[in-house]
């Protein structure tokens, strides 16, 4: 099999499969989490090696599969420059990361945990940039939504983490929600959800009418996830996760991933005016706020946080600029940032582990106890500062270019090289005191320890990414141009413009630019003290915490009010609205309706008897109602109604509904009482009279709703289906009886669902039944005593008499079900009550000492006889459930007709009555227990 | 002969809907009850009113019933019996549970009260009027192992 045609998904979805093992390698050794991890990223990107080539000779590499085809809906991966490059990003930093955490997470962390969510993370981030489906694409960015929230809060103890990981779900999950709608209004514009068509498809949308609701949805999942004014807050909050989490997600590829997004549909989108705006405007808002705000943190994470959020706006107004040159520099940058950020956060990391604290106030003067780290520290942050032969200096210099450019815009343009430089400046006054107020200034203060050097296997990732600092900044055209150049090309979808990476472009505007921003930023760091007092008297009380929690608190009381006004977990009051909520609308929708609401259909005359019992059936209905509180007697009037439908489908042509309902009816009725005997005998009066005539009128509209409903079909003419079944009940089924062939035969999926459902059920009550202890009642209301004349002894004769009988009707009926009323079902009752007529005279004791069958069995045999039935006719190479028949000639009976379908209707025939008589003989024993706890006596005489 | 199919219908939505808005188990089963007739009427109907012309092949017969909704209802009235089942057996282990037979599981105090208000007397009997029934086991039992009854219970 040729590799290019499955590589991708299979990159994608390997860390989520190395996840599993990862987590189970840990409950091994401690360490094989981390080694399983890092083996699973190399052989990601051994599965990716194949392909890498291909963006370099200019083809995009794309594989798909249909997965919801008529919802727009593909598996389908794409492989060019900017997806290769994002990958890379994620696998070799990965890499690192793993290494780092290895040495990073202490003992009684658990690793298999942590090693887990973050090869699903890697995998999550992986598919974002991987995808070809912008619905799939949709889908990861959720997932790392997910991962990102999970190992935030990894160290579950601690409060900070875990109100700082809901923040980053709430957030950008609401961010996502916002992009899937954007998505969704893209693809409706396109007619598309594969990137492919999407990207050939700009200058369509560009003009769409839906332009710009689809670029604000856009924008906000982008703009969430990567911390954008004023979404940024999230992420110094989620500077609560471990060091290795924060240096991989929360600089180098989560908050890349609403940089990637810009990226990708930089050639669809961008252009417009309002693109400017919205994406210019938030990122040099985002940019001016993090480059100020970080001077001031202590936290060397929270300075390293809005130094992050600062970068991430750099990007984004990169991108805002909209031309092509800034495209480049957005891409180099994107590079240069995920190099030296993610080896600073490694060095805080590994501060904190030293030292024990992050806070910039008591570290001073590491670099006495450790020089290695410190270089590394101090070239990283340079490179951060933008300081020349570093990577930082190249991109910084094309963007103070852009900037430049931009200026030409309109009359305020000029401001933007102002405001740039001005971001500079403090962001080499945050550079320089990262490198200054932790490693020199004097002597370390209140540490509990002797800090010293890492191991030496947590420093080579910061080593490694250091050096690749340099190399880019020094010799760009031999590191970084092939790569950039083509993810240039992937994101432009076109050759990339003419631009240079040179280190010295002569006496430039941007190198001006630049050298104000390192003099200035060096006189912002020496004067502080000044800035630091503006910064407390001005802004430190903006606490985007307390908006947010205030918000959040705001949002639950209203969605618990809401709540509450329907739900006040009361069953009758949550039944009250669903049942007026649905008279409500369906008379709204009712009333949309022009139409007569009878139709011509001639009516039939009514007869005298017809009539009678009608309405004897109405009266006993009301009568159910109005004597509802005193049970036994509403229970014995019920089963008049139960009767009397009974006699209205012998009337109306259907005898197998009769025989069904009539058998059903005894047995629902002796299950009613058997379970009455354990309830209060009476309901005692209700003292709303509000509420009861609330519900009358309920009742009534709803009444008075089915009623006309009825009738307005029943006057209408109507053209069925059922010919079908009529004319192919015998040619194809085998059967006379249309019901019974219907039910074995034609929808004999359906009645497999349902004695499924039948089974579960019987199953469910003698799960609920299990240990369920309840006081038998000791007399009636009028305070009669129970009788405890169990068993009769007539009665008990005649039912051991006709039991032979009413099982022989029971084999009758379901034999001639095929083709005469009957069946499955109105044997498995029959049979079903000829079993508890026996329970009920001669005890439950009694009966189980000679019935030796347990109801499981039953319904178990019940089940597998009619699935096989299926599974048969699926191996000899029939749909499911086909079934088949022939004539069989028989001595003395004569000629017989065998279907399938025959032992598919046992099946049926099994799992009613072991899921009847299993409820009730269920119940029957938790009355004789009942009987036993309170008659001593009672129980001596069943024992005899 | 329609309309009074509809009204039957009606008549038993109605006081079925009824009965499910009441507070205690009991009488909700009894309405959920009710209401599946309806709702199994109903859907008979949809095939028509016919007379005499059941759904099995006769050589000399043309004339059919609507044999679809008919085997769509024989399953509901099964089902229908295993949802009571369950029903019934739920509202069992409620009042095992919480000692009570109201939806919400409320233990209302004055239950009790208000039956002796609203229904006919009966012999007095301290031991009714513990508030759970557990209790009532536990004093039940206690009076059978001190007092054997057993000679009223023979009469």
């Amino acid at each position: 099999m040729n590799l290019l045609a499955v590589n991708l998904p299979i990159v994608v979805l390997l860390p989520f499969v190395g996840a599993i093992f990862a987590a189970l390698a840990s409950k091994i050794n401690r360490l094989a989490a981390a080694w399983t991890s890092g083996a699973v990223t190399l052989l990601a990107l051994a599965f990716l090696s194949p392909a890498v080539s291909l963006p370099f000779a200019g083809e995009t590499l794309v594989q798909s599969w249909a997965w919801m085809e008529s919802a727009g809906l593909f598996f389908a991966f794409r492989l060019d420059g900017l997806a290769l490059l994002f990958a890379l990003l994620i696998l070799v930093i990965g890499l690192l990361v793993i290494l780092y955490a290895r040495y990073y997470l202490a003992a009684k962390d658990c690793m298999g945990r942590f090693f887990a969510y973050l090869l699903m993370f890697m995998g999550s981030m992986l598919g974002i940039v991987l995808s070809e489906n912008i619905l799939q694409l949709v889908i990861f960015w959720e997932l790392t939504s997910i991962t990102s929230f999970l190992l935030i809060s990894y160290w579950q103890h601690r409060k900070d983490a875990r109100q700082g990981a809901r923040m980053a779900l709430a957030i950008t999950g609401a961010g996502g929600l916002a992009l899937l709608g954007g998505v969704l209004l893209l693809g409706h514009i396109v007619g598309s959800y594969q990137l492919s068509d999407v990207l050939a498809a700009g200058d369509l949308v560009r003009t769409h009418d839906l332009y710009l609701p689809t670029l604000g949805l856009i924008l906000l999942g982008v703009f969430t996830k990567s911390a954008q004014f004023p979404f940024h807050f999230w992420l110094p909050h989620a500077m609560a996760a471990p060091t290795p989490v924060s240096a991989y997600l929360h600089s180098a590829t989560m908050v890349k991933a609403g940089i990637f997004l810009l990226a990708r549909f930089f050639p669809v989108l961008s252009g417009t005016p309002e693109w400017s705006w919205l994406v210019g405007g938030a990122g040099l808002l985002t940019l001016l706020i993090g480059a100020y705000t970080a001077l001031f943190k202590h936290d060397l994470k929270g300075l390293l946080a809005y130094s992050t959020i600062s970068h991430l706006g750099l990007i984004t107004l990169l991108f805002g600029f909209g031309t092509q040159l800034a495209a480049v520099a957005a891409i180099f940058h994107i590079i240069n940032h995920a190099t030296f950020k993610a080896s600073l956060f490694m060095v805080a990391g590994i501060i904190d582990h030293e030292t024990g604290t992050r806070d910039m106030r008591k570290l001073n003067g590491l670099i006495k106890y450790m020089p290695h780290t410190a270089a590394l520290a101090i070239i990283a942050s340079l490179a951060m500062a933008g300081v020349p032969l570093l990577n930082g200096f190249l991109s910084k210099e094309m963007f103070f270019a852009e900037a430049v450019t931009a200026s030409q815009a309109n009359a305020y343009a000029w401001l933007i090289p102002v405001l740039v430089t001005l971001a500079g400046i403090f962001s080499v006054a945050y550079s320089l005191r990262f490198i200054h107020d932790v490693f020199f200034n004097g002597e370390p203060v209140g540490l509990t320890r002797t800090p010293h050097e890492p191991p030496r296997f947590m420093k080579i990732p910061v080593d490694l990414l250091v050096i690749l600092c340099l190399a880019v900044g020094i010799l760009p055209i031999y590191t970084v141009a092939p790569i950039l150049d083509v993810a240039v090309t992937g994101t432009l979808q076109t050759t990339p413009p003419q631009y240079s990476l040179a280190i010295w472009h002569g006496f430039t505007l941007p190198l001006l630019m630049s050298l104000l921003a390192l003099s200035l930023g060096v006189a912002v760091y020496y004067k502080r003290a000044w800035f630091f007092t503006t910064y407390r008297r001005y802004f430190q009380r903006i606490n985007a915490k307390r908006y947010f929690n205030r918000l959040f608190k705001q949002l639950t009381r209203v969605a618990v009010a809401i709540t509450r006004r329907f739900d006040k977990g009361s069953l009758q009051h949550a039944a009250v609205w669903v049942i007026a909520a649905s008279v409500v609308i369906g008379t709204a929708g009712f009333m949309q309706f022009s139409s007569p609401l009878f139709g011509e259909r001639p009516l039939m005359a009514a007869d005298p008897v017809t009539l009678v019992v009608g309405v004897i059936l109405m009266i006993a209905s009301l009568l159910t109602v109005a004597l509802h509180r005193r049970r036994l007697i509403s229970l014995i009037i019920i089963g008049v109604v139960g009767l009397i439908i009974a006699l209205g489908f012998v009337k109306f042509s259907a005898p197998d509904l009769a025989l069904t309902q009539l058998s059903v009816e005894v047995v629902t009725i002796i299950l009613l009482l058997l379970a009455l005997y354990f309830l209060p005998q009476a309901s005692p009066k209700e003292i709303g009279r509000r509420r009861l005539w609330r519900d009358a009128l309920i009742a009534l509209l709803s009444g008075i709703g089915v009623t006309l409903l009825t009738m307005m079909v029943l006057t209408r003419e109507f053209d069925p289906i059922s010919s079908y079944f009529i004319e192919n009940s015998v040619p194809g089924g085998g059967g006379t009886n249309v019901v019974n062939v219907i039910l074995v035969d034609f929808r004999g999926f359906d009645t497999l669902g349902e004695i499924v459902v039948l089974a579960l059920a019987g199953l469910g009550v003698f799960a609920l039944l299990q240990g369920m202890k309840l006081p038998a009642p000791q007399h009636d209301l009028q305070g009669r005593v129970w009788s405890l004349d169990a068993h009769p002894t007539i009665m008990q004769t005649l039912t051991r008499l006709l039991l032979p009988l009413m099982l022989l009707v029971a084999v009758y009926i379901f034999l001639r079900g095929h083709n005469l009323p009957g069946g499955g079902f109105i044997a498995g009752l029959i049979a079903s009550v000829a079993l508890i007529v026996q329970y009920l005279a001669n005890g439950i004791a009694w009966t189980q000492q000679r019935l030796k069958i347990d109801m499981h069995w039953s319904i178990g045999f019940g089940l597998l006889i009619a699935i096989s039935t299926g599974l048969v006719a699926m191996l000899l190479g029939y749909p499911f459930l086909t079934s088949a028949f022939t004539h069989l000639h028989w001595p003395i009976v004569g000629e017989f007709e065998v279907a399938s379908a025959i032992a598919f209707d046992l099946g049926v025939f099994l799992v009613v009555v072991g899921a009847t008589v299993m409820s009730l003989v269920q119940l029957g024993k938790l009355s004789t227990a009942s009987h036993k706890a309170d008659h001593p006596t009672s129980q001596q005489k069943e024992s005899v | 002969m329609e309309w009074l199919i509809a009204l039957m219908i009606g008549v038993m939505t109605a006081s079925g809907v009824f009965l499910t808005l009441r507070a205690r188990t009991f009488p909700v089963v009894l309405g959920l009850t009710l209401l599946a007739y309806a709702v199994n009427v109903f859907l008979f109907a949809m095939g028509r009113l016919n007379i005499g012309v059941p759904a099995v092949i006769e050589a000399e017969r043309l004339a059919y019933t609507d044999p679809l909704p008919q085997a769509l209802v024989l399953t509901a009235i099964v089902i229908a019996f295993g949802m009571t089942a369950f029903l019934i057996v739920l509202s069992l282990k409620a009042r095992s549970e919480l000692g009570n037979d109201h939806v919400d599981g409320l233990h209302l105090a004055q239950d009790e009260e208000s039956l002796h208000a609203t229904l006919p007397p009966r012999q007095a009997d301290p031991k009714r009027h513990a508030d759970h029934p557990f209790e009532q086991t536990d004093a039940l039992i206690a009076s059978t192992t001190t007092q054997p009854i057993q000679g009223e219970r023979q009469q």
